[in-house]
């Protein structure tokens, strides 16, 4: 089925946000279906986060709306978010709890039943459940990477965002995390990843969007080589 | 509602499990009041002060400052790995976050009060035998309006850069209120006053914590949403 035939699982429309003077997002609109991933870029300032932490809801625009699932979010009705993971290149983990603890905390919070089982199968996915009694602290930067996409899948989102996931990583542990996202991609999910560099995550992608001071520059299906798009995304940078 | 009782709960058990894995704001909080009695014990002049008159003002000083040490790391935990935006993305009602804060502070405060009042009792050599039941109401009534207030004052402050001398700043000027009623409650009670005369002041305690209870459980998302 094309992408467009399929469910809307995101939709965005006029998204502005200022801080203070600065406009971080200029009547941003963006719609993504079941099973789409875009690769959002942008240089330093462009918006890219503010736009991501938007559609996470966890910064109110200051006009515009998201709907996830049809569903407009609002911090007044806190299942409109229930679809939504978050991976960042903060791990959202407690450093004094273990990662087991972290994630039967994430469990609870999602009100998933039998929530030990659902955190333990949550890490044997990532591998990690060997290391469930350790501190994240404890963890190495991939290590602690998985244990965050283990939080972040615990309660099967339809929506996944990234931002900057790749920041930190190694060479192996970056190409891990393309498999895994490769493999939550292929499972239907819908994917926002917002990165520096296109390279690190453009096979993932089936749109590429690139923001520059809080607007499109680009925004459509993903066409042609990255060395192709590399030459293009410099231009529109410059601009 | 009872999922958001359920949620607070999961909160609160999160908050005080952190904190018995570190202990750093429950000790600090428990030694700070105990540092501010011994001063207080060894710098007033028994001849000049009676221990009745000076003692419900030390014991709320003592109470209201350790309180705000304990309640100061109620957020700024949150910052840790951005630990904040998984709460906030959560399907927890902004309520539910309050009332699991809220009741996680009662925790620490009433064990920072568990440690002040016995040592209070020791330094200034106070008769508590007639007055306990008073006392742990008027110390009940007011602990619970003052950490309601506390309670949102550190959601405000966690994203500031000087959250830990913000808090204090913004949150002593609301406690003032409490703090007069109860140190006056405890005055009373202390010189042999009977309950049923403390009505005023515990009245007025009851609503200022139907007020600041309730108030943040409606308006939290303000606070805490960017």
């Amino acid at each position: 089925m094309p992408p467009a035939e399929r469910p809307v699982v995101i939709e965005a429309r006029g998204l502005t946000r200022a801080w203070g003077a600065v406009r971080a997002l200029r009547g941003v609109d963006l719609v993504l279906h079941e099973g789409e991933a875009l690769l959002l870029l942008g240089p330093n300032g462009a918006g890219k986060t503010t736009l991501l932490r938007c559609l996470a809801g966890l910064i109110r625009p200051n006009a515009g709306t998201v709907r996830v699932l049809g569903r407009v979010l609002d911090p007044h009705d806190p299942d409109a978010r229930r679809p939504i993971g978050l991976l960042s290149h903060q791990s959202l983990l407690y450093d004094d709890l273990t990662v087991l603890e972290n994630l039967v905390l994430a469990a609870d919070l999602y009100g998933l039943q039998r929530a030990r089982e659902a955190a333990e199968r949550a890490l044997e996915a990532q591998g990690l459940l060997d290391r469930r009694h350790d501190r994240p602290r404890s963890l190495s930067r991939g290590l602690l990477q998985r244990a965050a996409i283990a939080r972040a899948l615990i309660h099967d989102p339809a929506l996944l965002l990234l931002d900057e996931p790749f920041t930190g990583l190694d060479a192996v542990a970056a190409d891990r995390l393309r498999e895994q996202l490769a493999a939550q991609h292929q499972a239907g999910r819908t994917l926002v990843i917002v990165t520096h560099q296109a390279g690190e995550a453009w096979d993932l992608a089936t749109r590429v969007g690139v923001l520059v001071r809080g607007a499109w520059s680009h925004e459509e299906a993903r066409v042609g080589d990255l060395a192709q798009f590399h030459r293009r995304y410099q231009e529109m940078a410059r601009a | 509602m009872r999922e958001a009782l359920r949620l607070a709960w999961v909160i609160m058990v999160k908050d005080v499990r952190l904190e018995l894995r570190t202990r750093t704001s429950l000790l600090s909080a428990a030694v700070f009041a105990a540092l501010v009695l011994i001063v207080f014990n060894f710098a007033r002049d028994p001849t000049a002060v009676a221990t009745i008159d000076l003692a419900p003002s030390v014991l709320w000083i003592t109470i209201a400052f350790a309180s705000v040490v304990a309640m100061n790391r109620a957020f700024t935990v949150e910052r840790e790995n951005a630990a904040l935006d998984g709460l906030l993305l959560a399907p927890v009602p902004r309520g539910a976050l309050y009332l699991g804060k809220y009741l996680a502070n009662l925790v620490f405060v009433f064990v920072v009060e568990a440690v002040a009042l016995p040592l209070f009792v020791l330094f200034f050599n106070v008769d508590l035998s007639r007055a306990l039941g008073g006392v742990l109401l008027t110390v009940v009534l007011a602990t619970a309006g003052f950490v309601a207030v506390g309670t949102v004052f550190s959601a405000m402050v966690v994203r500031t850069r000087f959250a830990e001398l913000m808090l204090p700043v913004l949150l002593l000027p609301f406690l003032v209120p409490p703090l007069i009623r109860a140190a006056e409650a405890t005055s009373r009670l202390l010189a042999g006053r009977p309950l049923s005369e403390q009505a005023d002041a515990l009245t007025f305690l009851a609503l200022y914590d139907v007020v600041f209870v309730t108030l943040p459980m409606l308006i939290f998302s303000a606070v805490v949403d960017e």
